[in-house]
């Protein structure tokens, strides 16, 4: 059972001994807005989500497509703060599947490391995801997430090394695999890449392994759960809730329990 | 004076400054461009064809001379760099023409590049064509309507000019944009950076091409007075040509002067005064000053000069910067402008925009610099043909 205190860890060994993959939706904090994050963090709880990613607006989103740009944008524009964010989420986080942020790193450094860390881990999270971070300049934030018993959630890309691969054994939690080279955002087809990225990275390491980028349709995600540990879902989510409106946690319900449907069948 | 150390470490890091902030997905690509870029820097027939299209296509070495009048009205030395003399126009092409040669050794087919005030993206277009290689040049909306002229010279150059309308649509976010395409086709594409940012081993590669202003300068302005000059002073966006003609000097007595954009004031928050301002932080790809707000939100730039309208400065100005061996000031919309006129008609020169916040410089400090009986360098970093509708709307009252 996963609930309040499993570490992301966790997590991947529950979903395995049920012989699935773990589902992993994402938000953007502030979008529509940020009152909005509780029921969208209930919605895809009760539907079934195993870890949920908390984006952090920030204003020069470069890996990410024009959908979760238009939401960082959004919620910026609407005045949400990382302060707000941070109390929003002490607020969930103890009636929710783990938590983790995404968000880029100028907000961080200028918070300072060392203190966003701690507060982030205060609000309940269990981990962070920087996509401008790259492992090898991450030491120092590796080092305070490892003290602070959070998980800094490396990436790997369909270009990376095997050194690259390798160097991640010492990471906890999951390694978050980018489907395809490019930006997050919908797309028609899984890239046929993604096989052999689970494969390389497999071999290598034994962390679980959760893919991301372009995963939009149930048919998505039951193909990729078939071969990778967990299922990252962001834009294809994010898009119906812009169309959503009033009906945006709803909407939210039905297509985060659809996704999670096909994992399990 | 002490030799100054070298920098960038194999990190890419110029004190705390510099480093590679950008996806994973690039890491792979950035190992191959140092390794490509060292293996050409030490091979001579690169050089050879680099130092020959210098010359003999862009039209280099571009001159040193006294600005003769100019100096009379002030009362003392003012020496001007010339690098508006160069083919397209300003100094952007020859970081440009290295930059397109180490693709072609690299076997990239397909060249893109940002653009703020079009002068990198014509240098970029231009050295494409150049080669028959295919570019296609991010450029905020913005930009698109206040340089239209450069839009148009890329596009007689085979280039796709593609506009960009998110974020303060400049040319922070026409970066954003071309980050994105080259994550995406980051196997075939060659990202021809056009400043001193971004991520290792840009700023060094672009300061190393560029280098070749402040080389020339300092022999001729030695062969003219037999001297050196006693201040250089050049424009700061992302500061590629002041890093060019400081990069010569840095272990000479010489007081460096780079020149940021007050805009319309400091005090208004309409400005793109780095780092007068700004605070350390992380953007397009490195770690230097940035105008950002209390939550590391970026903030948008302001000047009349489209050209050093970034939020963010190379990582080797804000270590110079930190070390204290350069000085950096800021000029406001008004300064420049009235430099620009004064520039025009006291020797024939329209300088770009960028240029006249170095001239402007100049005239604003003429008090102590007479008493230092100052022999200035000014770095020229381009000509003004493309600014001359943004200086006539701003006159006629057309701005905000």
């Amino acid at each position: 059972m996963i609930n309040v205190g499993t570490s992301v860890a966790q997590v991947f060994e529950h979903t395995k001994s049920e012989g699935r993959a773990a589902l992993i939706p994402y938000v953007t904090a502030g979008h529509p807005h940020l009152g909005d994050l509780e029921e969208l963090v209930r919605a895809m709880n009760d539907a079934g989500a195993d870890i949920i990613e908390i984006g952090i607006p920030f204003s020069d989103p470069l890996a990410d497509g024009p959908v979760l740009q238009k939401a960082a944008t959004k919620a910026l524009n609407n005045g949400t703060k990382i302060r707000d964010v941070l109390q929003a989420t002490e607020r969930l986080s103890a009636h929710s599947v783990p938590l983790v942020y995404l968000t880029y790193f100028n907000p961080v450094f200028h918070y300072g490391v060392r203190d966003f860390l701690k507060a982030a881990r205060d609000s309940g999270v269990k981990g962070i995801i920087i996509p401008d971070l790259p492992w090898e300049e991450s030491d120092e934030v590796f080092h305070d997430t490892q003290e602070l018993g959070m998980s800094l959630i490396p990436l790997v890309a369909p270009t990376s090394t095997d050194a690259h691969i390798a160097s991640l054994a010492k990471a906890t939690g999951f390694v978050y695999g980018v489907s395809v080279t490019g930006v997050t955002g919908v797309r028609q087809e899984v890239d046929a890449g993604v096989k052999t990225l689970v494969e390389r990275v497999k071999r290598q390491i034994s962390l679980p392994l959760a893919i991301g980028f372009g995963i939009s349709t149930p048919e998505h995600a039951r193909y990729v759960g078939s071969v990778a540990d967990g299922v990252i879902v962001g834009s294809a989510l994010v898009r119906r809730i812009d169309e959503a409106g009033v009906d945006a946690a709803k909407q939210t319900y039905e297509f985060v329990s659809a996704l999670r449907k096909a994992l399990s069948d | 004076m002490a030799m100054m150390k070298e920098v960038p470490d194999e990190r890419g890091r110029y004190g705390s400054f510099g480093g590679r902030y950008v996806p994973e997905t690039l890491i792979p690509a950035l190992d191959e461009l140092s390794v490509a870029y060292e293996q050409a820097k030490h091979d001579p027939a690169f050089h050879q064809e680099l130092d020959a299209l210098l010359k003999d296509y862009v039209g280099r070495p571009t001159p040193l001379r006294r600005a003769d009048r100019l100096s009379e009205k002030l009362g003392f030395d003012v020496y001007l760099k010339r690098e508006d003399l160069n083919h397209t126009g300003a100094h952007k092409i020859n970081n440009t023409m290295g930059q397109i040669l180490l693709a072609r050794r690299m076997g990239k087919s397909r060249i893109i590049a940002e653009t703020g005030a079009g002068q990198h993206g014509v240098a970029t277009a231009t050295a494409a064509a150049l080669f028959g290689l295919k570019a296609q040049v991010y450029m905020g909306e913005e930009d698109v309507k206040r340089q239209a002229l450069n839009v148009y010279r890329m596009q007689l150059l085979g280039a796709e000019v593609i506009p960009v309308s998110s974020g303060s649509k400049t040319l922070k976010d026409a970066t954003n944009e071309a980050i994105r395409d080259w994550v995406t086709n980051v196997r075939t594409t060659f990202y021809v950076i056009g400043s001193v940012v971004g991520p290792h081993p840009y700023p060094m590669m672009v300061r190393d091409f560029q280098s070749v202003i402040g080389k020339e300068a300092r022999q001729q302005f030695q062969n003219l007075t037999g001297t050196l000059p006693t201040h250089i002073v050049a424009p700061v966006g992302g500061g590629s040509n002041s890093m060019g003609v400081f990069y010569a000097f840095r272990n000479d007595p010489v007081a460096l002067i780079g020149v940021e954009a007050a805009g319309s004031g400091i005090e208004t928050g309409k400005h793109a005064a780095t780092i007068t301002v700004g605070m350390k932080g992380i953007l397009h790809g490195s770690l230097s000053y940035l105008l950002q707000d209390d939550d590391g939100q970026i903030m948008p730039a302001h000047s009349i000069s489209a050209g050093l309208d970034y939020p963010g400065v190379g990582p080797e100005h804000a270590y110079f910067h930190d070390i204290g061996r350069a000085r950096y000031d800021a000029i406001t919309d008004k300064e420049a402008l009235a430099a620009f006129h004064q520039l025009s008609e006291l020797e024939g020169i329209i300088p770009a925009l960028e240029s006249a916040h170095a001239v402007a410089w100049v005239i604003k400090e003429q008090d102590p610099l007479r008493e230092q009986q100052a022999r200035v360098l000014i770095n020229l970093s381009g000509r003004g043909d493309k600014d001359i509708d943004s200086v006539r709307d701003y006159e006629e009252g057309h701005h905000d």
